[in-house]
């Protein structure tokens, strides 16, 4: 683990959640970023392309999304951690890309500030509607990893922790902000370089010759190398062997496709990242990320005042679920009330892992602003009677 | 204080978003609160109303939007009309006053005036209204601490033009601490 103290803007600053998940970006060892500009989250470019330059990072301005989203692809394999940056049509275009990063094992981020959908929607208000565009836009089986944070602090935290997840599983690692987030400006305290957690890639210790670009040697993921070192190797979307050569075999897509599942599905528990808050004794629990759990802190407030058992549980990892933990609530509450900016996503989820032992109640906006926090107390109370 | 809601409103152009900024950093960063920023984006230019949202709070800010200000500093007519249903009953109202005509007001609420453009151009720049406005809204609302601001201030503006928008800060206050005590 090392951290380039170049990129670390230690300090306070009074910043919005776009320029901060820039900076979390810089603090993980991000040196490559290709975008092109979308509202609302044009500013995370905006910082990227005038910080990258000043401390030996290159972003390039793309001609379109198809090609910064296979742009940071190619960072990637040659050595550098990357990303690029998006809101919801730019995000429908980057789906391609984001399934041959999963074929590929490329660990990369895609940041996804979300405003009002479907199509170019609502371009300067916020939206949480791309959660399953985000799990499963692309076609194929696969998994990823998502994240959303409810501050710009999280902005510049959990950007860290994005890229530590892309390195750590060797998966595109959707960064999933929304404009309320992204255009809010609070605190963010940058801590020293000393103090942060970077994971840095697993590169091979192996000589050339001996070295197999998709043979798992340990753990759950192969090993890389940096284009340009010496090593043979040959990526491709196709179903490959451990050489990285097609195989058109069922044999080999069970081999590949089920490591690339389970390589996410069987290290959820260890995944999963969330707060859980006063569920001991609930009669209700209130499921929600992004700002939205800090809209519901506000419902959930009202429902207290009116004598509501409430628990909260604010999940930061949404994709994988923490399932394990969502089916022990569900086994001791009425009710699993999730309101989130959109019509029900999430919360479909959440009801398939409650099974039926608890009822799920959808609080569903459809964006534009946030929830109204009379909304989800209703809901609570509704439930709680 | 547990938590104060503050609106700016004006045109683009007038420094009403680096107003807010500065209010809310100075809040966070050097006066022990928190302090969420949030803007009105819309398809906004130069010339049309636009408006910046700020929660000072001695707690955690939950809820990210203003509902009902509690204080509203308007520095275009346009802003004032727009923006002034919304406010608080007991609310404090602070107004570019030759640009906002506040002649229908309920007597309630209280209501203070600086002339910000003219005291800005007569210290060279009309652009700094928006930092005589910062340092009038210091002085009369109380709600965070001087030297914040004016720290605030200091480092939010270009290096060459820090004395200036101090000057500017300086000003805006003064006229604020008269303002209340003929009040």
């Amino acid at each position: 683990m090392t951290v380039d103290p170049k990129g670390v803007l230690t300090g306070h600053h009074y910043l919005d959640g776009d320029h901060a998940c820039c900076e979390g970006a810089l603090a993980a060892g991000c040196r490559f970023a290709a975008g092109y500009p979308i509202t609302p989250s044009t500013e995370v470019v905006e910082r990227i392309s005038a910080r990258f330059p000043m401390i030996g990072g290159v972003f390039i301005q793309m001609e379109d999304e198809l090609a910064s989203s296979i742009a940071v692809l190619g960072a990637a394999w040659a050595g550098k951690k990357s990303m690029t940056v998006t809101s919801g049509p730019g995000f429908s275009l980057m789906m391609e890309h984001i399934g041959l990063a999963a074929m590929t094992e490329t660990p990369v981020v895609f940041v996804n500030v979300q405003r009002g959908g479907p199509s170019t929607g609502l371009p300067t208000l916020p939206g949480q509607a791309d959660m399953m565009q985000a799990r499963w836009g692309s076609h194929g089986d696969y998994e990823i990893i998502a994240l959303c944070p409810n501050s710009p602090q999280e902005c510049f935290d959990l950007t860290i922790e994005a890229f530590n997840l892309s390195e750590k599983y060797r998966v595109p690692v959707m960064f999933m902000m929304d404009e309320c987030v992204g255009h809010m400006t609070e605190r963010v305290i940058i801590p020293k370089p000393e103090e942060l957690h970077v994971v840095d890639r697993k590169f091979t210790s192996r000589p050339p010759g001996e070295y197999l670009p998709y043979k798992v040697y340990d753990g759950w993921v192969p090993e890389m190398v940096k284009a340009g070192d010496g090593y043979r190797f040959h990526i491709t979307g196709l179903t490959h062997n451990e050489v990285g050569y097609p195989a058109m075999n069922w044999q080999a897509q069970e081999k590949l496709v089920r490591r690339l599942i389970d390589k996410i599905r069987k290290n959820a528990d260890e995944i999963a990242m969330y707060e859980e808050a006063d569920t001991e004794d609930a009669d209700v629990v209130v499921l929600s990320y992004g700002i939205t759990s800090r809209v519901a802190m506000r419902g959930v407030e009202m429902a207290r005042a009116q004598g509501a058992k409430v628990g909260t549980l604010r999940l930061i990892v949404v994709w994988p679920m923490p399932e394990t933990k969502i089916r022990e609530i569900a086994g001791k509450v009425k009710a699993i009330v999730v309101p989130e900016m959109n019509y029900g996503q999430v919360a479909l989820e959440v009801e398939r892992l409650a099974g039926g032992r608890t009822q799920t109640v959808l609080v569903p906006h459809g964006g534009g602003t946030v929830h109204d926090p009379e909304a989800i107390a209703r809901a609570i109370l509704e439930v709680s009677r | 204080m547990a938590t104060v809601e503050l609106k700016f409103g004006g045109f683009g152009g007038q420094g009403v978003i680096l107003a807010g900024i500065i209010i809310g950093k100075a809040a966070s960063l050097y006066d022990n609160k928190d302090a969420t920023l949030t803007q009105a984006f819309g398809p906004e230019a130069r010339g049309s109303a636009c408006s910046a949202q700020v929660i000072v709070s001695d707690d955690r800010i939950l809820y990210p939007y203003v509902s009902s200000p509690d204080v509203l500093v308007a520095m275009s007519q346009d802003a004032f009309t727009r923006f002034s249903p919304e406010v608080k009953d007991d609310a404090i109202l602070v107004v570019e006053s030759e640009l906002v005509d506040t002649s229908g007001v309920d007597p309630a609420k209280r209501v203070y005036g600086i002339p910000a453009t003219r005291i800005a151009e007569e210290l060279g720049r009309k652009m700094v209204l928006n930092i005589v406005m910062v340092g009038f809204f210091t002085a009369v609302t109380g709600v965070v601490d001087r030297e914040a601001v004016r720290r605030s201030v200091r480092d939010s503006v270009p290096p060459s033009t820090i004395n200036l928008n101090l000057k500017a800060f300086d000003k805006g206050y003064e006229y604020g601490r008269k303002v209340l005590a003929e009040a």
